[in-house]
């Protein structure tokens, strides 16, 4: 009873959140409420039994990816106005590709070939697991390769982010903190000892 | 071979846990805090405290109005009216000193040339109402009439340096 | 009913558990003034009651009385909701740490992943607070604070990824539990490096000192909490020092053995020091842990801000990927009475 109670109460708030997202003027309000809107659907996968997806969820995607985007939303100065053009005309283009990801979810979700996630083997393999064992059990046995392979094209994106923002500029001026670190006190320091003056 | 020294050398830590050594050790030192009500900071014979108007020995004023304090005073804190006195000399009818402004420079002391007006070493005043910050010439010669012993004995303790 | 029931009981571990640690929370204040004092031949506050001993009570007082002025241009409802946000994490992961044998509220098997979670969500309070107040200060305070607490994050995650491979659970029940023993048993000897590096970086993580660049006195005033007064300054001000017990808190589970005697299992003298109830254990240690901030304060300067990221990112960072590969050498050869 309570469970119900509560899960249509996460669910009211999630589905208020992911809306305010989309029509909020100020994107510092639209991160915020998308932050609010992560952590309703984390609270929905706890109830449903999956804590180490949900508080997956909340560590990577509440901790870390949205404070970057607060970070980026924060620094810029959105002029709102033109923002608002032009809406009547990318309606058509929006309201198709919304309808085809619909369409896409309800053949994942509707359909019975699509093994959602691999708790089910995990569960018919038989002694009772708490979620996270079987998780990793899973992950590291039936989908070694790949999630090695994922782990793999992962690190190549952050190579190739660092390669694509980095770049020498020769005219710069900058501190070398490791030579900064690396100095000793000999080196800047010279300590004088001098006898003390005579008074009359 | 400086290299790898300097590498163990932060990698250990050991500037800084020579640090926490040394605060470590003051924890435990002797503590330098006076307790301000119970225990009070020596006082030189120089100190700059709150103002106060001199007289001589028989009564008179020392004041001569002759307003040098007025204009050395850096901060304008200082406001002189003068008339001529019941003998003939010229009187001040009026001295008045902001507290808000008066810097405590002492500058208004070094200039009189007749000793008159002084920096006691009253700290500790306050005011509670508007207006209480202007302190008027009766008050400043109460002040200079009650301390009067201890003003004399700094001057004359400071007499040999000026 | 029985779910009733369930409720109540639920809420009253929670109280035995918060009120004590606001207590902690004010008694801290306390303990960091007096001991920065001695640090610096001073006596510290010792006025209020004795030895000073009331002196959290009168600053609450007077905190609770004065006005939250809020700023003509700031956005109003969420500089009010910043310093919730701040302290509610630090609080929420106190749900998952066994503070004595069986007494977590929740002894979930994510515990430590749920840590991290709450752990990672703080920085928020400080980067909404920044920008709700409007104020240029903030600002630069919650991007310092932001940038600072991501990039620590790592170091942090690495250290205890270090930990939960030598326990071999992300229950923190059972990471204490695999440390049984006395304290050479523990988890800070075989992860000597990890321990140092999760202890740098807790400090980094709570925006103290030497790390507090996010607050700089000195460069930006007071960074994100310029514009705060009253209660709304004292809520953050409460939920930097439950961060800093928590912090703490989680070093003593995790590398100091939690609940256990430091001599426990040793014939004779183990059985009487483990007479003393395991909570009793658990918070010294953590006391150890939050003296160390307080001897830091009072020793080290403030980082400059890109020394603090070269520290989190080509020194920390590096250190804990080379000692996990030590470690995993280790776990392959069973070494030492650890793995």
């Amino acid at each position: 009873m309570i469970e119900l109670l509560l899960f249509y109460v996460f669910a009211a708030i999630l589905l208020f959140a992911a809306t305010v997202v989309i029509t909020a003027k100020n994107p510092v309000h639209s991160a915020l409420f998308l932050v609010l809107a992560f952590f309703n659907s984390a609270a929905l996968w706890l109830m449903a039994g999956a804590e180490f997806l949900a508080i997956a969820l909340v560590l990577v995607y509440v901790g870390a990816v949205m404070v970057l985007f607060l970070f980026v939303v924060m620094m810029l100065d959105i002029n709102l106005a033109p923002m608002r053009e032009g809406f009547a005309r990318y309606l058509p283009i929006g309201a198709l590709v919304g309808l085809v990801m619909v369409v896409e979810m309800v053949l994942v979700v509707g359909s019975e070939q699509v093994n959602l996630i691999g708790a089910t083997t995990a569960a018919a393999a038989g002694e009772p697991m708490s979620n996270t064992k079987a998780l990793g059990s899973v992950l590291y046995t039936v989908y070694a390769y790949p999630f090695e392979i994922a782990s793999v094209v992962l690190l190549v994106a952050i190579v190739a982010a660092i390669m694509l923002t980095h770049r020498r500029r020769p005219g710069t001026k900058q501190q070398s903190i490791d030579r900064q670190v690396r100095v000793h006190k000999e080196q800047r320091l010279r300590i004088v000892t001098m006898a003390p003056e005579k008074r009359d | 071979m400086q290299a790898i020294r300097d590498l163990f050398n932060s990698f250990l830590l050991i500037e800084l846990l020579k640090g926490l050594r040394l605060t470590g050790r003051h924890l435990f030192t002797h503590k330098y805090t006076i307790e301000y009500p119970e225990e009070r900071a020596p006082q030189s014979p120089r100190f700059r405290g709150l103002h106060a108007l001199r007289r001589y020995p028989n009564g008179e004023e020392r004041c001569i109005a002759c307003k040098l304090c007025e204009a050395v005073c850096p901060a304008l804190a200082i406001t002189i009216e003068s008339e001529p006195g019941a003998d003939g000399t010229r009187r001040t009818t009026r001295y008045d000193i902001d507290l808000f402004k008066c810097i405590y420079c002492g500058f208004c002391e070094e200039s009189c040339p007749v000793d008159s007006i002084v920096e006691t070493r009253i700290y500790e005043y306050h005011f509670e109402r508007r207006g209480e910050n202007i302190i008027h010439k009766e008050d400043l010669l109460a002040i200079g009439d009650q301390y009067e012993q201890q003003l004399a004995k700094d001057r004359a303790a400071d007499a040999p340096y000026r | 009913m029985a779910e009733l029931t369930g409720l109540v009981w639920i809420v009253a571990k929670i109280v035995a558990l918060v009120v004590p640690l606001f207590i902690a929370v004010a008694y801290m204040t306390y303990a960091e003034r007096r001991v920065i004092g001695w640090i610096q031949w001073r006596k510290g506050p010792n006025r209020v009651g004795i030895q000073g001993l009331l002196q959290p009570i009168a600053d609450a007082g007077k905190l609770l009385m004065k006005e939250v002025v809020i700023p003509q241009n700031a956005n109003r409802f969420l500089f009010l909701l910043a310093p919730l946000f701040s302290i509610i994490p630090a609080l929420a992961a106190w749900a998952v740490l066994p503070v004595g044998e069986g007494m977590a509220i929740a002894d979930i098997d994510a515990g430590l992943l749920y840590v991290l979670a709450m752990a990672s969500m703080g920085v928020y309070g400080v980067i909404v607070a920044g920008w709700a107040s409007n104020s240029k200060y903030a600002l630069i305070g919650a991007m310092r604070a932001g940038a600072q607490v991501v990039s620590y994050e790592i170091a942090m995650g690495f250290a205890l990824v270090g930990v939960l491979m030598a326990a071999g659970s992300l229950n923190m029940s059972e990471i204490v539990q695999a440390q049984q023993g006395p304290f050479w048993n523990w988890f800070w000897l075989p992860l000597l490096p990890l321990f140092i590096v999760y202890w740098i970086s807790g400090v980094a993580e709570t925006n103290r000192l030497p790390f507090d660049v996010a607050e700089g006195e000195s460069e930006i005033v007071a960074g994100f909490h310029v514009e705060y007064s009253g209660m709304a300054f004292a809520i953050f001000f409460m939920a930097e020092y439950a961060n800093m017990i928590l912090v703490a808190g989680l070093a003593a589970i995790m590398f100091l053995g939690g609940w256990y005697s430091p001599f426990h299992g040793i014939s004779y003298i183990g059985p009487i020091f483990d007479l003393v109830p395991g909570t009793v254990w658990f918070c010294l240690k953590a006391a150890i842990f939050l003296f160390g901030y307080f001897w830091f304060r009072g020793t080290f300067p403030r980082y400059r801000y890109d020394q603090i990221m070269r520290l989190g990112w080509k020194v920390l960072i590096p250190v804990t990927v080379v000692w996990l590969v030590v470690e995993s050498l280790f776990i392959l050869t069973g070494f030492g009475p650890w793995f």
